[in-house]
């Protein structure tokens, strides 16, 4: 995302016209996703489309995953039990888009530079390129490394610059970045709104690369606070519990910290959901939840 | 040939000797700059640094010496406001020190950023909610201070203070000194304690976060104590150095131990309050986030609970111990091993603040993450030691960085030496005439 596009979200004018925004009808959206972590197969599809679709560098060795760049990474977990109690769960990773308390993101709220955005449009966490001076204080606030530095500057195999995508900036060397929620497709989609003189960005024309490109249908994207999207009936976020799912097989991953994601997980498996926050030994799963 | 230079009634080493003690740090900063340039024009992937130790050697270093450069605001404060005026005799080594330390770390963090050209952006678009932001301000507002307390020092070599409006001009700085202290004590306050509150307010990192007193972590507090508490360690730790190396005293008895005893004090204190802080944070507030402190010192090969003892009883309460039991602080063997203890522990303190941060896993199905740094870190750390010991060599050769040398190291027929150090000058400064 440009820092055009971050002024774009933040309500600001493009060629003169008032551009249809989050804040329609008085609703502010909030973008959020629910991953069935019980249909997760781990294919990767979810990473590759990420990639794809948002100009991610790669370098020709990728092995070191401790310096390459997954906005969308794929963890396997295990339940540590042998044969035949093993049982593995493949859980995608985005940015997990965090709320904190009032917009205050472990992430944003460190940003000496202001480079990094919580919209309270969308509740899109953003990460403005041309404005980061790379001093990493976001990568070290963030619990889930969903943050990505450019150790290098992004080159392209011959010919792929052709297939990069016109509608997001590439990065440069010595910025950060992250996944963002597809944003170019929700500016997209709300310059489809303007155009045919809609009210508001309907379910089906904002969903990001991740949600389409999984062949399981594990990933559910849409407005938490909708309740007509899926993510908010899968979820059913608690608003008055920053936004702590009711739907008992629901969780969020380290939702303890106080970090309030907007990403959802649902698994049907205790030890799954086990794995998604931190308890002490005498503590039930979920028990810590706000 | 420098004669005329140096400060009179004291004596310095031949000057091919200084040259050549000269050329060998000169060789190590060079070395360093050229892992900087490398830094510098090919990227941050000169370093072992990845996405999980973002944070890293630079960052540590970068704490580290502004902890044990606290020794000048906490000096300057101890005498200009405090009135502890035997502490002149060692203000402007603090402040030398000071200043080393402080343009250090602007260095280091000139190196740290992706993006240097872009390192201005920390003050045009700054957010107020930083920690770091704070830290930039702060750190470049007491910088300038250190400079306009170090420019008097600059101004009293021997050759320099013979223009008359040098001459003026530093004794007047000199009478100003007081507000320039109290103001540099002001913005150490806050750029110590937003160092220390840039891990405390890390929410999603349960090692590093700590309670807070209004918007400020507790860890905000303990960084000023600690920088207060040890930053004289290291002043007299370098004080003791030089006199080893200048095989001179340079500093009373009575000085080095006053400094050394308000240090102990300081430093008790601290660790009273830092050990009911760790247990309070051990007890309460990693438990509340789903942690047992077990967490943070098991399975990995580094991260042990020694590192806990070492930085809590090895380098604060036996230093603090030491320097306040007044036979033992008067004991120059016991006092260097607590002084020198003191850098430890607090160089340790703000190493578990920053390494073993990031190397603790906060997700369930994360692993540690251990790091070793690349030479072009190791270089570029070991950079701002050679141009600090450079700058301490030019120092102490010219300025009057200790008044009390002369007094106790008196010349044998000093009045011989200083006309032949006149006749010298004489004949140097005619030098340029005949050339």
């Amino acid at each position: 995302m440009t820092s055009a596009q971050t002024h774009t979200e933040n309500g600001a004018q493009t060629d003169g016209k008032p551009v249809a925004h989050g804040a329609d009808n008085g609703h502010l959206h909030k973008y959020g996703m629910v991953i069935d972590l019980d249909k997760c197969t781990g294919c990767g599809a979810c990473m590759v489309a990420c990639m794809s679709e948002n100009n991610v560098p790669f370098r020709d060795d990728e092995t070191d995953k401790l310096t390459s760049i997954t906005w969308m990474r794929v963890y396997k977990l295990t339940n540590g039990k042998p044969y035949p109690d093993n049982d593995v769960c493949y859980l995608p990773r985005p940015c997990q888009h965090c709320e904190g308390h009032a917009g205050h993101s472990p992430c944003v709220s460190v940003c000496p530079a202001t480079a990094t955005d919580y919209s309270t449009e969308t509740g899109i966490v953003s990460q403005i390129y041309t404005r980061c001076f790379g001093c990493r204080y976001c990568m070290a606030a963030c619990p889930y490394h969903a943050r990505y530095f450019n150790w290098w500057d992004p080159v392209w195999p011959d010919g792929m610059e052709k297939y990069l995508s016109p509608n997001v900036s590439p990065r440069m060397r010595g910025v950060v970045e992250k996944c963002n929620f597809c944003f170019q497709r929700y500016q997209l989609a709300k310059d489809k709104v303007y155009v045919d003189g809609e009210s508001t960005v309907s379910e089906e024309a904002y969903q990001t690369a991740c949600t389409q490109a999984c062949p399981a249908g594990a990933i559910t994207f849409g407005d938490l606070n909708n309740p007509e999207h899926l993510v908010h009936q899968l979820a059913q976020p608690d608003d008055h519990h920053h936004g702590h799912p009711r739907n008992p097989n629901a969780f969020r991953l380290l939702e303890r910290l106080g970090t309030n994601t907007k990403v959802y997980y649902v698994s049907s498996r205790e030890w799954v959901r086990r794995a998604g926050d931190n308890y002490l030994p005498d503590e039930q799963t979920g028990g810590g939840g706000h | 040939m420098d004669s005329a230079l140096i400060p009179k009634g004291v004596k310095r080493c031949p000057t091919w000797q200084f040259l050549a003690w000269l050329s060998v740090f000169g060789a190590v900063l060079l070395w360093g700059v050229y892992a900087m340039l490398l830094c510098w024009f090919k990227g941050l992937n000169q370093t072992n640094m990845n996405d999980y130790y973002g944070f890293a050697l630079w960052i540590w270093a970068d704490l580290a010496v502004i902890a044990l450069g606290g020794g000048a605001f906490f000096s300057g404060l101890l005498k200009y406001i405090f009135g502890k005026d035997e502490l002149k005799n060692i203000i402007n080594f603090a402040v030398l020190l000071g200043f080393i330390c402080y343009s250090s770390a602007l260095l280091i963090l000139a190196i740290d950023i992706g993006q240097p050209l872009r390192g201005w952006f920390i003050f045009w678009h700054a957010n107020v909610h930083s920690m770091l932001t704070e830290v930039a301000f702060c750190l470049s507002c007491y910088f300038a201070v250190l400079t306009i307390e170090y420019i008097p020092l600059i101004l009293e070599n021997r050759q320099l203070d013979k223009v008359p409006f040098f001459h003026n001009l530093s004794h007047n700085m000199h009478e100003t000194m007081a507000i320039f202290a109290a103001t540099g004590a002001f913005l150490s306050f806050f750029h110590q304690g937003s160092l220390g509150g840039v891990a405390g307010v890390l929410f999603g990192r349960p090692f590093a976060f700590r309670e807070h007193i209004l918007i400020w972590p507790y860890t905000f507090f303990l960084f000023t104590w600690s920088a207060a508490a040890f930053g004289p360690c290291f002043t007299l730790s370098m004080t003791w150095i030089t006199e080893k190396v200048t095989g001179k005293k340079l500093v009373k008895d009575n000085v080095i131990d006053l400094l050394a005893k308000i240090s102990g004090w300081m430093i008790t204190s601290y660790i009273i309050v830092k050990i009911v802080e760790t247990l309070y944070w051990a007890t309460v507030t990693a438990p509340s986030k789903g942690f047992d402190v077990s967490h943070f010192y098991t399975n990995n090969g580094l991260y042990g609970w020694w590192i806990l003892f070492a930085e809590l009883i090895v380098g604060g309460v036996v230093p603090g111990l030491i320097l306040i039991i007044p036979s033992l602080r008067r004991n120059s063997a016991a006092r260097v091993t607590a002084i020198l203890l003191g850098c430890f522990g607090v160089c340790l303190n703000r190493w578990v603040m920053v390494l073993q941060v990031m190397a603790v896993p906060v997700m369930t199905f994360d692993n540690w993450a251990l790091y070793y740094p690349s030479w072009q870190e190791v270089a570029t750390t070991i950079l701002p030691v050679a141009y600090g010991i450079i700058l301490t060599m030019i120092s102490y050769r010219y300025l009057p960085i200790f008044p009390q040398e002369a007094e106790l190291n008196p010349l044998e027929g000093a009045e011989e030496v200083e006309a032949e150090q006149e006749a010298t000058a004489a004949e140097g400064a005619a030098e340029p005439a005949t050339a």
